[in-house]
Parts: C-alpha cells; structure tokens; sequence
C-alpha cells in the first residue's frame, strides 16, 4: 500500500446519489425464472416457454432464438453433427477494433461465428442445415459466414440431401467490407450450382432478416418460409421513411407483409414447423410407391 | 462547379497562371518565355505528382461526378447498332437500367447498365441511377435473351445502391437482387462487369455476377457508401473521408483483396475529360477478356464464373473450439 492511499480523498468516491430503476428495469422479472412476453406483456415461466418452442403461451410471440436453441428444437435429438465449427473471422481491412468486438462476442455468445452448420435428421430425413444466430455481430455475414453457408451448400450437393436454412442476420458485415458484398454472390452461385443438380433449398427467414442476407440466400429458397412476425427487409425502415417523407404501414417489411405482397410460401409457426418441414421433405423423397 | 474537385486547385491555379502569363506576352513588350517554360515544367511535374496520390476520398469525388461519363455514353462509343429494350414484361420500364442489343467489332453482345442522369431532370427519370426490382427482372430477362442466342454480356455498374423505397420493398427488391446473383450464376455465355461509377452494395452487385469483374481506377465499389459507413460504425456521417480510407473500396484496393481482376487506367485527371479516349481504353479490356472467354465451353464458362467467386473471402480456423454440442 501506498502512503498516499490512507488518505480519504484518495479512496474511490461512494455514490452519494440513490439509483432509481428505470422504466425497463423496473418491469424486468428477474432472468431465469420467468419470462415476459414483449408483445402481450404477460409473465410466464421460463421453463414452460423453452418446452413451447419460446412462443409465448398467451399470444404466440415468437422469441428470437438461438442456433443452439434451434437445434434442441428441429432437429432429432442427438442426430446433429456441427461442420467447420472452428472457422473464425480475420481482419483482412484492418479495421480498428474488430477483432476485440469479435472476440466480446464469441465470450457472449460462446459462437465462433454468426452461424452453425452440420448435418443431422428431421423425424428420420437426413438435411444439412445452416442456422444463423444474431446474438453474434447481429446475425451479419462476413468472409466466415459466407464461406460456412457455401460449404453447407456444398455437403448437400455432395451427398443429395435437402439444404435447409435459417436466416437471422442484420445485412453484410462492414467491418469486412467488399468482402462481406461478396458473400452474396458466393452463397448465390453455390445455391445455383446445387440447385442445377437438383437439390432442394428450404429457407426459413427468422427474426430479424435484412439486407444482404435477405439479398441473397435468405430469398432463394425453392420454398421461401417466414416466422409470424419476423422483420424481413432489403433497406431499413428509417432509411426509407427518410427518402420518401411519408410514414410506412405497422406491418412494413414484417413476414404478414411480405406474404400479403406474394414474396413468401407461407408464414409457418414454430409450434407447427417440424411438422410441416417433414411434410414438404417427405413430397421431395424420392421414389416412393404410387398407390393406384 | 460541375468538375470542380478539391485537390486539383493546385493544378488550376498553376494552369490560370500560365494562361495569364502567356496573355500579358502578347501585349506587353517583356520576353517571358523561359519563365512560361519553367512554369509549364513545374506544372507538368504537378500534375504527376497528384494525379499519382489520388486519396481514396478523392477518387469518391471523381466517381460522383455529374459529367462523368455514364452507360450510355460508353455504349455509343463502344457499340454499333445498340437497341434499346425496355420492360421487365411484368410491371414496368425502370430506366435506372438500361439494356439491350448490339454489335461488339462485329460481333453481337448484349449490353447491361445502370443509368444515372445528367442533370436533374434525367435523374428524376432514372431516379439517379437506383433501380426498383422492375430494373433487375428487366435485365435479368435481357441475359436470358443473351443466353439463349448465345450472346456474351456485358455488364456496367453505376449506381449508388438499389432504391431504398415502400415500393420496392412490396415488389421484392431483395427477391430480385438475390435472383440475378442466382440467375447470372448459370448464364452459359460470357459476363464481363465493368464498374464505371460508383458500385453501390447489393445494387450493383446484382449486374455484377461476371467471369471477369473490372474497375475504372477512379471508381468505388463497396458494401455502403462512405457516408452511410461513417453513420453506423462511428455514428458521424461527416467522418466519410475517414470511411472511404478504412472500408477499403477503391479500385486499387479491391484488386488487393482479389475482389476484381483489374483495374482500367483512367486518362490524367479521370474519365470526364476524354470520354471517347477513355472508351478505347474499355474497347481494349474488352476485346481482350472476350477473346479469351469465348474460347471456354458453356460448362468451363459456369465452373470459371464459380470459382471466380468461390474464393473470395478470409478466414482462418482454431483449434481449441469444440462447437455447439
């Protein structure tokens, strides 16, 4: 100890001020046990939530969730098997601070990425699957991403079974820049070439799904489906309401949107969604007997 | 000033000087030729050493230029016979694209672009160069066209981005976007995308799917504008100098980082001051990767273009991570 610190005036200073909750904090329900809804405001336990899929039991909000999430709820139990679950992230701009922000996520989200890929079974049928998380960097898609979403496409091309993605992704990672814009292009010509030989592309657009992603892969499903609710937009609502000076409809650029203007399949809940995946993989199996 | 750019005053100001000088020769009785000629010396020297530290900024400035040259202007030095075709056959004419069909030193082409206005009444009509879905369906039709008579595309980027509307939104700009990368993927005949302006995110990526991909020295091609970058990542759009230095986006840039094959020299002080000259330096770029496109079958055409966006991308892989099971 320093002389210096048995002086008071040297001690870190007490906070001589009361805190008050604020407004968010002051309807927060401690984290764990019990959950509210965002939407309908209702308390429910945390337990009861993650059993329904995280929709909410009163008015079917879906909470975003998680890759790992995802995976405990669509794919059949034990069957999963991660692929290039170490890619990571370099900083070929040289871009200050992008590494450390990398590296905050990866403690946060306990990803390496925005995305998981592997291969694993719906009720019996064998898919690779690619889930994006937004818990890490906002779902974007940089160089590892994109280079993820390619080889997943690539493992189904080369085994012929469907390609199954879930998209959740705030647009292209700036901090890669071109780089990042290029992804697009590659996860594209990837889905063609797979495409061309036949393969099956399901894309489930999940919240939220924006800009390059809804630009490329996310829009490229031969089924394109949406969770109720879910933000699905090329160019962001304040971007817009900026450049034509009008206000835009509650509704813009949600799935219900989207399905009214004809750019989607269907909007599927997540409560029905194993179900009816398996419906659509069951249609594209082939041969099968024709009972006539 | 239309052509008016910051850091080329010292070179005017010298020019202006010059001009005076040579003025007051004729009419005043003094010789100052040797001092005209030791002026034009260091104005020469100037002009080098300007025009070869472009700043990334600066090169912004030149790409953004209203007199510079656009699609159109290239197709009528570059082509014979160019006819226009309009419509997606769906909802409409976008004129934020223009495409159609001509003949290449013989051989016939179709040629793709973005289409900016000069002034502000062309660029009400071609909504500066953003195009709705309306604008890539157009031009997905006419490479359908091209593929299906066997013709090689060629491609000009020059757009700030696809228009960021409620009506693009509702027609499915992201659907129509992502279906052109799809789309061009598999196109049987050659693609050449030549970057003219500013290549503007998805909306310029969207013509720009191509076995070979140029840029014009002086133009940019990016994921956001420097603008838009400086908003977002550091919450000041007035720090767009900074972002056009960080984000990387210039020609010389992107040749680094294996995003385009090469980079077309523009004339001493950028493409605006010789459209015609500058075309020819295109002509040669394009006489040359066509030839050597056109020597690939429709197989090595699609595997060429796969493999030209395959690569791109850097990543490295740990060892100490075990994955989310």
């Amino acid at each position: 100890m320093a002389l210096k610190d048995l002086f008071t005036k040297n001690q870190p200073k007490k906070k001589k001020y009361a805190t008050i909750p604020t407004e968010i904090a002051k309807h927060d329900v401690p984290e764990g046990i019990m959950t509210k809804c965002p939407s309908c405001k209702k308390i429910m336990y945390t337990k009861e939530l993650v059993k329904n899929v995280k929709v909410c039991l009163h008015c079917s909000y879906h909470f975003q969730m998680n890759a790992k999430e995802r995976i405990d709820s669509f794919i059949d139990e034990g069957s999963f098997k991660e692929i290039n679950e170490n890619m990571v992230s370099e900083n070929p701009l040289n871009f200050p601070g992008y590494l450390e922000k990398l590296e905050k996520d990866r403690q946060k989200s306990k990803l390496n990425e925005a995305v998981v890929t592997g291969m694993g079974t719906v009720n019996g049928q064998k898919i690779v699957v690619a889930i994006m998380d937004a818990s890490f960097r906002m779902g974007s898609m940089g160089s590892v991403v994109g280079e993820k979403i390619t080889l997943a496409i690539e493992k189904a091309d080369e085994l012929s079974i469907p390609f199954i993605i879930f998209t959740a992704s705030g647009g292209a990672r700036m901090q890669e820049g071109a780089l990042s814009l290029m992804q697009m292009a590659k996860t594209s010509v990837a889905l063609k070439r797979f495409s061309n030989n036949g393969g099956l592309i399901i894309s489930i657009m999940t919240h939220p799904t924006t800009g390059g992603v809804s630009a490329s892969f996310a829009s490229l499903g031969d089924y394109n489906f949406a969770e109720p609710g879910a933000l699905i937009a090329f160019a962001g609502r304040r971007v817009i309401e900026q450049s034509i000076r009008e206000e835009l409809p509650e509704d813009f650029q949600t799935a219900e949107f989207l399905l009214k203007h004809g750019q989607l399949d269907a909007i599927i809940s997540r409560i029905d969604l194993v179900e009816k995946i398996t419906n659509i993989l069951e249609i594209h199996q082939p041969g099968g007997e024709i009972e006539w | 000033m239309v052509g008016e750019l910051e850091f080329e005053r010292p070179i005017k100001e010298l020019r202006k000087k010059i001009t005076e000088l040579k003025e007051f020769t004729k009419t005043a009785d003094v010789d100052l030729s040797s001092e005209i000629v030791k002026l034009e010396g260091r104005l020469e020297k100037l002009e080098q050493e300007i025009y070869e530290n472009i700043k990334p900024w600066d090169r912004v400035q030149i790409a953004r230029l209203a007199n510079r040259p656009t699609t159109l202007d290239y197709i009528s030095y570059l082509f014979e016979g160019f006819f226009e075709c309009h419509g997606d056959r769906s909802f409409g004419d976008d004129e934020a694209i223009v495409g159609g069909v001509a003949k290449f030193k013989g051989l016939p082409v179709t040629v793709i672009g973005h289409q900016r206005g000069k002034d502000t009444k062309e660029n009400i009509r071609r909504n500066f160069g953003m195009p709705h879905p309306e604008g890539y369906r157009k031009a997905l039709r006419l490479m359908k066209q091209a593929d299906k008579f066997n013709r090689p595309i060629i491609c000009f980027i020059d757009t700030k981005g696809a228009y960021p509307g409620k009506a693009g939104e509702e027609r499915g700009q992201s659907e129509a976007i992502a279906r052109n990368l799809f789309e061009m993927a598999g196109l049987k005949v050659p693609v050449i995308c030549i970057v003219i302006g500013e290549g503007g995110s998805g909306g310029a990526l969207a013509l720009g799917v191509g076995n070979r991909i140029y840029m014009l020295e002086n133009s940019t091609y990016s994921v956001i504008s420097p603008e838009g970058a400086a908003a977002i990542l550091w919450k000041d759009a007035s720090l767009a100098k900074n972002a056009a230095e960080t984000m990387k986006i210039t020609a010389p840039d992107l040749k680094e980082l294996g995003v385009i094959d090469d980079i077309i020299p523009e004339i001493k002080g950028g493409a605006h001051k010789d459209v015609k000259k500058q075309a020819e330096g295109i002509e040669k770029v394009l006489k040359m990767s066509l030839q050597q496109l056109l020597k690939l079958s429709e197989d090595e055409l699609i595997a060429d273009r796969y493999n030209r966006f395959r690569t791109i991308g850097e990543y490295t892989t740990l060892k100490d991570y075990i994955g989310v099971n």
